[in-house]
């Protein structure tokens, strides 16, 4: 069942009934979560938010936007660079993607590296609990320690403690440039170790992304850019800020890199060109889809310093399990997508791809680093949270959850799994 | 409404029909859904998207929902104007997936006697016979030029019919007679010094209601240099009957088709419409399991090329072209610009003329609702559509609204009549416009 409403009282209402019957809601916005965050596994209500998609504000004073959950990320951005402020987190989705959905999510994007993700720019909500109160979480401030920082609590709580009926989000003033290179390597670790040179040469780029050699092959096939997919692998590196601190910058970074053994760096003539790289990088998971009928991605992140291990890591585990496994991300911020090109309908083959996967968490997680970056728990990685959190970790969790909505309606079957290690594709 | 037999049918032949490699090839990343026209006026109904409409086909394959009402209503709104399909960074080919689901519902599906007598009328004694058509497109001649149309709208008998119908009636463009239908030329010599020989596909309705614009453009290929056969055994491309679940029937015009093109020693094909141009170029999808078509029709699709890029290949626009002062933009023709992947050719061409103003307008690239006969089935939708489309020509502050497709034009003209904007706006095909920019200097 679908429930469109139109206003927070509304949506106090669905809850309030939902609440007293015990019925499951499922928030959802656009449905580009990773994480089969949105889908009903336990039935019951899915509440859209296609009538509560408007822009409030824009608080220049302030350097706020306040908007309801239903407005598409890009339409922020572009509202906001209108007025010469800038709105930073973009996840890869940012075009159909819900505001919603990505404080939900907690969602990254390309701009991570320098700017940070989705939390740090949420000033102030609006929430619906689950037995239909309505309650305001911070404030436009930067200083604000009255009690508990719910906001933050409720950021990337992936729809389970709430539902978000408002947002003030804080802004930035615009950059004024951005360059844009392309370094291209025909070794992956050289690559990958030119990210970590560049940040420990105390430099911050905006970007810093990595697609390997059939990650380009795919993303070229569909953009028809001329990337050169015989590299194999390519470094995407942007800078902005001020005209001559951006030019420096880019000019150390061009160094760095081919002293790292790139065989050659490229800069972006015109904006159009770079927005056609950044274009390009974002529809990699999906033009990876191409290459064979079932695409899983995984979304490990290691601390910066650990990802010449982590890639090498990764290609062992795949040649270990004779599976293809395409990685690209945000290397810059140690958040990388292998993805595994496998067929969901042959058993043998999903088995060897689970295996896989629990190797290359256990391995980031051995090198300091999580399970997921950005895309959520969901029913996806759920059975594999206690790896990261261990048993007290969940129990602590689960305290705030079953708090705030002891009759389990929010999101049921999300983040908590009903047992460890049991994987959701071959479930079936 | 399908009965219980019908549906158990249907779900049968998905499973057997529809490619599962296909179907699973949609990761539902969602990134088709802010070009989809159906989507956006819907509200941002799911089901009528296309990530929606796969889901729902999977489904059907899966056996989780049955092929019910409200999955036929899902596929019967959608467009086919396949905006999703360039956007989609997984290579879905969704068109294709969208045109089988509704040949096995047409297939296996009981029409009614009157909706038999209608489609066999159109799709069996009507569209396969050129000859037919010049018929009724004579019979539209006397209605036109005897007195009657005006008589008839005075009359106001046309309120009988729904406002779209009763508008269209106004804007269809005033056809030739029998007479005028019947001398077609079938071998054109080009003017000046020969740089191709194309074979002219020269179209159904195209040939018969917008005869002129045909002779506009066979007109404008023999000022680029070309010499011109027409094959006189070419019929309708088909693509009506396939886009209404008449795959079979589509299957035998593509046959003929390809017959007739095949003898003549040429470089290209070349459409004038869109909408034919982009099912012509699919016939090596069409055919792809017929062994002895199969070559044959990737042949013929390799040589098809629309007016516009010929013309941009051969130079047309270093010549000089100009226009009276005026506001010009352009409306893509979906099947134009996702198929055949023809969208800058169009534009190079249009802001070579001296004189006139080019100007983009916003969502040029968004369909304009007219889809075939989709104006006339799903009336509601495509004036929606169409209204939002209008929206967007008034910003530009067009005089001159220039299409590549006989649909777009129709559906364009029917925009303007409905704006009350006649006599201030027009709607011209991109062959008439550039015509009347050669002019004198040709």
């Amino acid at each position: 069942m679908q429930s469109l409403p139109r206003n927070t009282e509304e949506i106090s209402n669905v809850l309030t009934l939902c609440n007293e019957y015990k019925i499951p809601i499922v928030p959802r916005g656009s449905g580009t979560n990773l994480c089969a965050g949105t889908c009903p596994t336990e039935g019951g209500i899915v509440l859209l938010f296609k009538h509560l998609n408007k822009i409030l504000e824009i608080d220049e004073e302030n350097l706020t936007v306040t908007v309801q959950p239903g407005v598409i990320t890009l339409d922020i951005t572009r509202a906001v660079e209108e007025k010469g402020l800038f709105y930073p987190p973009d996840p890869s989705s940012m075009k159909i993607s819900t505001i919603g959905g990505n404080i939900n999510e907690n969602s990254g994007g390309l701009r991570g590296l320098k700017y940070g993700v989705t939390r740090d720019y949420v000033l102030a909500l609006e929430i619906v609990l689950a037995n239909g109160e309505i309650i305001r979480t911070g404030g436009k401030l930067a200083k604000d320690v009255a009690g508990y920082d719910l906001t933050r609590l409720f950021v990337g709580s992936e729809g389970t403690l709430g539902i978000i009926t408002e947002a003030t989000l804080k802004l930035i003033p615009k950059p004024e440039t951005k360059k844009t290179i392309l370094a291209h390597y025909t070794d992956l670790e050289a690559a990958a170790k030119s990210v970590s040179k560049i940040i420990a040469s105390k430099i911050i780029p905006t970007t810093l992304e990595f697609l390997d050699q059939p990650t380009l092959e795919a993303v070229e096939a569909f953009a028809q850019i001329g990337l050169p997919t015989d590299a194999k692998a390519i470094l995407l590196i942007e800078q902005d800020g001020p005209a001559e601190i951006v030019a420096k910058d880019i000019e150390r970074i061009i160094e760095i890199c081919k002293s790292e053994n790139a065989v050659s760096v490229e800069a972006a003539k015109t904006e159009e060109e770079a927005e056609a790289l950044r274009t390009a990088r974002r529809a990699a998971l999906s033009a990876l889809a191409r290459l064979r009928p079932t695409t899983i991605l995984e979304d490990a992140t290691v601390p910066r310093s650990e990802i010449a291990s982590m890639v090498k890591a990764i290609n062992e585990i795949a040649e270990k399990y004779k599976l293809w496994i395409c990685t690209f991300g945000h290397a810059g911020d140690g958040n990388l997508h292998p993805t595994c090109l496998t067929d969901t309908r042959n058993k043998d083959e999903i088995e060897r791809v689970e295996k896989a996967f629990e190797e290359i968490f256990a391995k980031s997680i051995e090198l300091g680093g999580t399970i997921t970056g950005e895309h959520g728990v969901g029913v996806m990685k759920a059975p594999y949270l206690e790896m990261k959190l261990g048993q007290a970790g969940i129990a602590a969790m689960q305290a705030i959850k079953s708090s705030l909505d002891p009759n389990n309606i929010m999101n049921p079957g999300k983040i908590f799994a009903k047992e460890t290690r049991k994987r959701v594709v071959v479930s079936k | 409404m399908s009965t219980l037999e019908e549906k158990q049918l249907i779900q049968a032949e998905f499973k057997k029909r529809m490619d599962e490699n296909k179907l699973l090839n949609c990761m539902r990343c969602g990134f088709c859904l802010p070009t989809c026209p159906t989507y956006i006026e819907s509200g941002f109904q799911e089901s009528h998207s296309p990530r929606g409409r796969i889901a729902l086909m999977k489904a059907v394959v899966d056996g989780l929902i049955e092929p019910d009402e409200d999955f036929e209503r899902s596929l019967n709104m959608c467009l086919g104007c396949r905006a999703c399909e360039p956007v989609c960074p997984s290579g879905v080919n969704y068109g294709h997936m969208l045109e089988e689901a509704r040949d096995i519902i047409n297939q296996n599906k009981k029409h009614s006697f009157s909706a038999n007598l209608v489609r066999n009328t159109v799709f069996k004694g009507l569209f396969p016979f050129q000859s037919r058509i010049r018929t009724l497109t004579s019979l539209l001649s006397i209605y036109q030029q005897s007195g009657i149309q005006k008589m008839v709208q005075k009359s106001g008998m046309l309120k009988l019919f729904p406002e779209s119908l009763a508008t269209m009636e106004k804007i269809l463009p005033k056809v030739p007679n029998r007479k005028e239908m019947k001398q077609r030329p079938d071998h054109l010599e080009p003017l000046g010094v020969k740089k191709k020989k194309v074979a002219f596909f020269s179209g159904c309705l195209m040939d018969s209601m917008f005869m002129k614009t045909n002779d506009a453009t066979m007109k404008l290929l023999q000022i680029a240099g070309c010499e011109i056969v027409i094959p006189k055994t070419q019929t309708c491309c088909g693509a009506l009957h396939a886009h209404s679940g008449e795959k079979n029937d589509a299957r035998e015009l593509a046959k003929k088709n390809i017959t007739a093109f095949e003898e003549a020693d040429i470089d290209y094909i070349i459409t004038n419409a869109g909408g034919c141009g982009a099912f012509l170029i699919d016939y090596d999808h069409l055919l792809k399991d017929d062994s002895n078509w199969s070559d044959r029709a990737k042949a013929f699709s390799k040589k098809l090329k629309d007016i516009s890029s010929i013309l941009v290949e051969l130079d047309f626009h270093q010549k000089e072209l100009t226009l009276p002062s005026q506001i010009i933009t352009y409306q893509d023709s979906c099947h134009l610009r996702n198929v055949m992947k023809t969208a800058t050719e169009p534009r190079m061409l249009l802001k070579a003329i001296q004189g006139s103003a080019y100007i983009e307008m916003k969502n040029a690239d968004s369909c304009c609702g007219s889809a075939g006969i989709y104006n006339i089935v799903e009336s509601e939708m495509s004036m929606k559509i169409l209204d939002t489309k209008m929206v967007n020509v008034k910003e530009a502050n067009a005089k001159t609204i220039v299409t590549a497709n006989p649909g777009c034009l129709l559906q364009m003209k029917l925009g303007i009549e409905r704006e009350g904007l006649t006599g201030n706006m027009r709607a011209v095909h991109i062959v008439d416009l550039l015509l009347e920019a050669v002019g004198e200097n040709s």
